[in-house]
């Protein structure tokens, strides 16, 4: 699929309508043309009594540290590329390493963007973690990988500080890939994954983790996250030597450059009947936002990376900024919500590790 | 709106609602049909992908939207989709040229 120079700018360089995250709130509460608006996301926890929904215990700290990515890719939640600038500054990550001190529960800190090592201060920020002894997760697209000459040596930066590197591929077909990601990204890719091989990732025995992310390339919700990863590894291993640990299936969330893709596609409605029909209340239990707390670029916390993309702060009665960290007031805070949110109780239910259900 | 044609679309929808005038017989057959989908010697994936075979070749506009969508829910992709519509052709096709020997016994017997 032909991708025009307009394509590869975000929704905010193309001054695109979508790019106001109130007028994307607007079309997800707007009625349906039909005339029957879906049931609102709270009314449905209600029913299966979630409401207020609550966190269960704060494990994860996920920070955003910028909207900079080599990528321009459809279906991208954050509207990040190489033409956005937001970047966390080093004196933004000191008082998240100053909230993960006081926060000994808060196991896991979670690295994404945009395209997290693209941030200065990346390698400083996974050091100073790794020194506080917590398990580090990257979102790393791999074409940053092979994107400049001073990024080669990742996946050793990766295996010293033992990240466990979560890696979008949407599909093990190039044409698939590409059609979501940008066209030459599935060869890239495989090339960055077998790097990440090289080094002992996805490999048995090396302690080294490599998970993959299945996203849909469309407008449709993923399948069976076991019947996917076997599929996956056999034809990775089979057309490309390529081996990894899990596949985990992610549903695209109807919001930011996928909401620009359903509504240019006409295919809005039909899914956002998807997501509501496949309201899964085993899945509502689960939501991630229970057990995460997201910080953004400027230090602001949100219930999830979603809700951070769509501007919508954890509640005011909470610390709204990293700087004012209190994990007990946090964990006391009701979860902010929208229509948006069906896309994490659909089905077998999605969260940033994967299927719930 | 009414539609103007045979097939609706939104009919797939209210495939249900057939239960509506034969109740058990209905309910059988969605229970077998739920059964028969499910994971078993054959993957989901490979199951999803002999339906839109068959959908070809029943010609049911209902069948291939539905297997359209959920093969590719199912993983599958665009290759995979076209070889499995080659094998209900292939057999579709196969089943009309095979009768032609039928045809050139008939020919013979009644030529000199």
């Amino acid at each position: 699929m032909e991708i025009s120079a307009n394509q590869r700018l975000s929704l905010t360089g193309r001054h695109h309508p979508l790019a106001d995250t109130g007028y994307q709130l607007t079309v997800l509460n707007a009625a349906q043309t039909s005339g029957a608006a879906w049931p609102a996301f709270g009314s449905k926890l209600r029913e299966t009594g979630l409401l207020p929904l609550r966190p269960t215990g704060i494990s994860t700290l996920q920070l955003n540290v910028g909207k900079m990515c080599n990528q321009t890719c459809k279906h991208c939640h954050v509207d990040a590329g190489p033409d956005r600038t937001e970047i966390m500054t080093r004196e933004t990550m000191a008082l998240c390493l100053e909230a993960l001190r006081q926060a000994p529960d808060m196991q896991v800190v979670d690295l994404t963007g945009g395209a997290p090592e693209m941030n200065p201060d990346f390698r400083w920020l996974v050091e100073q973690v790794s020194a506080l002894g917590r398990q580090i997760i990257v979102r790393c697209n791999l074409t940053i990988i092979v994107a400049n000459k001073k990024y080669h040596d990742l996946p050793e930066f990766f295996a010293r500080h033992r990240v466990r590197v979560v890696s979008s591929l949407p599909h093990f077909s190039a044409a698939r890939t590409d059609a979501q990601r940008g066209e030459g990204v599935f060869e890239r890719s495989i090339r960055a994954l077998k790097m990440l091989n090289a080094v002992g990732y996805g490999q048995e025995g090396s302690g080294l983790t490599l998970d993959l992310v299945y996203n849909p390339s469309g407008a449709f919700l993923p399948g069976s996250q076991a019947g996917l990863e076997r599929d996956f590894k056999q034809r990775l291993r089979r057309e490309h030597g390529v081996e990894f640990n899990s596949l985990l299936t992610i549903t695209n969330l109807p919001i930011s450059r996928f909401l620009d893709y359903l509504l240019e596609s006409g295919n809005y409605a039909a899914y956002m009947d998807k997501l509501v029909q496949g309201y899964n209340p085993a899945a509502a239990a689960n939501v991630m936002c229970r057990s995460t707390l997201s910080v953004g670029w400027d230090g602001q916390l949100y219930d999830c990376d979603f809700n951070q993309m769509l501007e919508l702060p954890v509640e005011a009665r909470a610390p709204r900024h990293i700087r004012d960290f209190n994990l007990a007031r946090l964990q006391e805070r009701s979860i902010v919500l929208n229509q948006h949110c069906y896309g994490c109780t659909a089905g077998a239910g999605s969260s940033c590790g994967g299927a719930t259900v | 709106m009414e539609k103007n044609t045979y097939y609706n679309p939104a009919d797939l929808a209210k495939f249900g609602n057939v239960t509506e005038w034969q109740a058990e017989m209905g309910r059988k057959f969605f229970d077998y049909y739920g059964e028969v989908f499910k994971e078993g010697a054959l993957t989901e994936r490979e199951k999803s992908l002999i339906a839109l075979a068959v959908a070809h070749a029943v010609q049911c506009p209902y069948c291939i939207d539905a297997y359209t969508s959920d093969s590719l829910q199912k993983g599958a992709d665009e290759a995979q989709m076209m070889e499995a519509v080659h094998v209900a052709v292939a057999i579709k096709g196969g089943a009309a040229l095979v009768h032609s020997v039928q045809m050139m016994n008939k020919a013979k017997e009644l030529s000199m």
